[in-house]
């Protein structure tokens, strides 16, 4: 029996990235699993919770948990919003038990395709060079990769995924694990930081050859992606799960 | 204090924002070097933050312990519970001396109870003798980096300043010629001064030692010329026992500059004969701090400035850009804990990267400290124009309806609307983005046509 997964969109590829939560959709059954994508998704909460709003989350966790209820596991093609679903969803009361059934069946997508499918030998080619964004949430929230704050062994989940495909050049940064500057309300409430931080993420790539800046959320890449089309950057941006639909096509 | 605007501001000069940005990574590098070159590195950060969460759940008795032994050993211990009642012990023990001049070695209490305005008020001339901060003395600033006082001027400027204030030639821009200027400049004061007051880094309950760091050497030149000692310590800062400390020093010195070892680690037991050692220790907001579950594990912190220097936020707005004593992220769950009204914006300028915690060498879960800063300060304060845009996406994200319309016109909104009112000079996303081209459906649609 292939495993049953629930596909989890954030709300914002929903309406803006929608060949982002296709490209998961596919690449997802390309591996062998029975997909279903629960209708009626709504927002986690994330931005709510991270501008100080986490009380007013409650119907919307409420509301994920029994969307997911049925399903054996919850992937999602974004690090933050999964992150928000293991760490900050607010206490249900009556629901504890759900709550943290959700909270142990959810994945990211890359860590999904390591850590449960095992992926070690990905047939496919993207002869690109590809720079990788290391969100934060993913980073040192789900542990995606070390942090280099840290003194641990070296580990990468998506690099572990891209470097299966051939041709593909990973592109090493001189600061491989600073933040872009997006962090939800911050990239508004924050503006002139946000900018300057997207701009030094975007020079960084630039600088060491990057030629598809890819990355594990979107919502990071969006913000960069806006700033480099408004400086007239020649970067291509791409989410990983269309790195990998599209090399396994 | 308004965090976005003084960080704005800050970032109109790019290429200033960008050179200090690359200053203070640089400090970060050369701490990743030295935390790296330890094995037990990760071993060295669970026990010293486990040795401070010891003590902080026993802070009463260790206290109480530091007293009774620094008395023994001919200190003279007072309590402060604020910053007024320091400021006042500090002066009535220089009234009783005599003393009309004094040289302080670094002490972030001291700029904390705003100590030097309070004593120059009273008559008293106060020299900052750690290089850096008689550096912002002489500009009238406050230190911007606990670590790294003037971390956030040149060398152009020190030189101009050295030039106007110490009579060093003009243009001269050598770091060892102006180095000397001012240890000439400072020697003077040193010799004149007879009282001399240090801060404290670690204050050992077992002994009732007491022990201070600097890389200069200032707080020994101070102390040692001087009659009188006065020592001033927040209640956080003790430790239980003397083989605890070299867990803190390997982890300070790494952490705050990338050394092995601070320079000078020095140990203040009892006063030498004719002498005296004044200890003031003092809460200052702290007690109010460890009652908070919270934020308690903030009163781990040892000041090596680490979260500073990695913070992406920090780097680019600079130390003034917080308003308060201590800036960066250990300041934005500190300060809040001080006045919360006045620090309202600071928990918001980050992120949440994370980056904080993981550099931290007491482990202390800043980021998680600040998301929780930020549901105590909305639930206070229920800022108007975010308050109701929040509520508002609550309305439509908890409707599966709502939202699916609500996302269609505004992806109708966005191909429709002419450009210059999508970049409205207050939409803020597109002051310095552009939007991303809204597809034709979104992929609940797509999904509902095609798969089910």
């Amino acid at each position: 029996m292939p495993p049953h997964v629930g596909l989890f969109i954030p709300c914002y590829m929903d309406q803006f990235y929608p060949q982002v939560a296709l490209a998961s959709l596919e690449l997802l059954e390309k591996l062998g699993c029975k997909v279903s994508y629960p209708i009626g998704q709504t927002c986690c909460g994330q931005p709510l919770a991270n501008a100080g709003y986490e009380r007013d989350t409650l119907t919307l966790a409420k509301h994920f948990v029994t969307l997911f209820k049925e399903v054996d596991y919850i992937v999602a093609p974004t690090g933050s919003c999964v992150l928000h679903v293991k760490s900050h969803f607010p206490e249900l009361k009556g629901m504890e038990a759900e709550l943290e059934k959700t909270q142990a069946k959810i994945y990211e997508l890359t860590e999904f395709l390591t850590d449960i499918l095992q992926l070690t030998s990905i047939k496919g080619k993207f002869p690109h060079k590809v720079g990788f964004h290391a969100s934060c949430h993913g980073l040192r929230g789900l542990r995606l990769s070390s942090s280099s704050e840290l003194q641990e062994p070296t580990f990468h989940k998506a690099k572990l995924l891209l470097d299966q495909l051939e041709g593909l050049e990973w592109v090493p940064l001189s600061r491989p694990d600073e933040c872009c500057g997006f962090g939800g309300t911050f990239a508004v409430s924050e503006e002139a930081l946000s900018i300057c931080m997207g701009k030094d993420r975007i020079l960084d790539h630039e600088r060491n050859g990057t030629e598809i800046l890819t990355g594990v959320d979107m919502s990071c890449l969006m913000h960069l992606q806006g700033i480099g089309s408004r400086s007239g950057s020649k970067l291509r941006y791409l989410h990983l799960a269309e790195i990998l639909n599209q090399a396994l096509s | 204090m308004n965090h976005p605007q003084a960080a704005a501001a800050f970032l109109k000069d790019q290429a200033r924002a960008s050179w200090h940005d690359e200053t203070l990574w640089y400090v970060r590098d050369k701490r990743d070097a030295a935390s790296k070159r330890l094995p037990e590195w990760e071993d060295l950060r669970t026990l010293a933050s486990d040795i401070k969460e010891h003590t902080l759940s026993q802070l009463d008795y260790y206290l109480e312990k530091f007293e009774e032994k620094a008395l023994e050993n001919g200190i003279q211990v007072y309590w402060a519970k604020d910053a007024a009642e320091h400021n006042q012990i500090v002066l009535q023990i220089l009234q009783s001396k005599e003393c009309k001049a004094l040289v302080k070695s670094k002490s972030i209490l001291t700029e904390e109870c705003h100590l030097n305005p309070f004593l120059e008020k009273n008559g008293i001339a106060v020299v900052d003798s750690d290089l850096g901060e008689r550096i912002v003395q002489f500009l009238n600033q406050p230190p911007s980096h606990i670590v790294l006082p003037a971390i956030h001027l040149k060398k152009k400027e020190i030189a101009e300043l050295f030039h106007e204030k110490l009579g060093t030639e003009k243009g001269n821009e050598d770091p060892k010629y102006l180095t000397d200027a001012a240890r000439i400049h400072l020697r003077e004061k040193f010799l004149s001064a007879k009282v001399a007051i240090t801060g404290v880094n670690f204050g050992i309950a077992e002994t009732g030692e007491f022990v201070v760091c600097t890389n200069e050497g200032n707080a020994d030149m101070g102390v040692h010329l001087a009659d009188v000692h006065i020592a001033c310590m927040g209640i956080e800062k003790i430790i239980p026992r003397r083989k605890d400390l070299g867990v803190f020093l390997r982890l300070l010195a790494r952490s705050a500059t990338g050394q092995s070892i601070t320079t000078y680690s020095s140990h203040f037991r009892s006063p030498r004969k004719g002498k005296e050692i004044h200890l003031i220790l003092v809460d200052n907001g702290r007690t109010a701090q460890l009652s908070r579950s919270n934020y308690r594990s903030s009163l781990k912190c040892i000041r090596c400035g680490a979260c500073m220097n990695t913070c992406p936020i920090y780097r680019r707005s600079g130390g003034f850009s917080y308003g308060s004593t201590v800036p960066g992220p250990i300041g934005s769950i500190l300060s809040p804990g001080l006045d919360v009204k006045k620090y309202s914006t600071l928990p918001f300028a980050s992120t949440l990267c994370g980056s904080c915690t993981d550099v931290c060498p007491v482990k202390i879960n800043i980021h998680e400290q600040l998301y929780a800063w930020r549901q105590e300060i909305t639930q206070a304060q229920g800022w108007s124009g975010k308050e109701l845009s929040i509520k508002l996406a609550k309305g439509i994200f908890t409707s599966p309806l709502a939202y699916r319309v609500s996302g269609k016109i505004l992806r109708a909104a966005l191909k429709s609307l002419p450009h210059s009112l999508i970049y409205h000079p207050l939409n803020a996303w597109g002051k310095g983005r552009d939007l991303p081209q809204p597809p034709a459906s979104t992929f609940s649609e797509w999904y509902q046509k095609n798969r089910l």
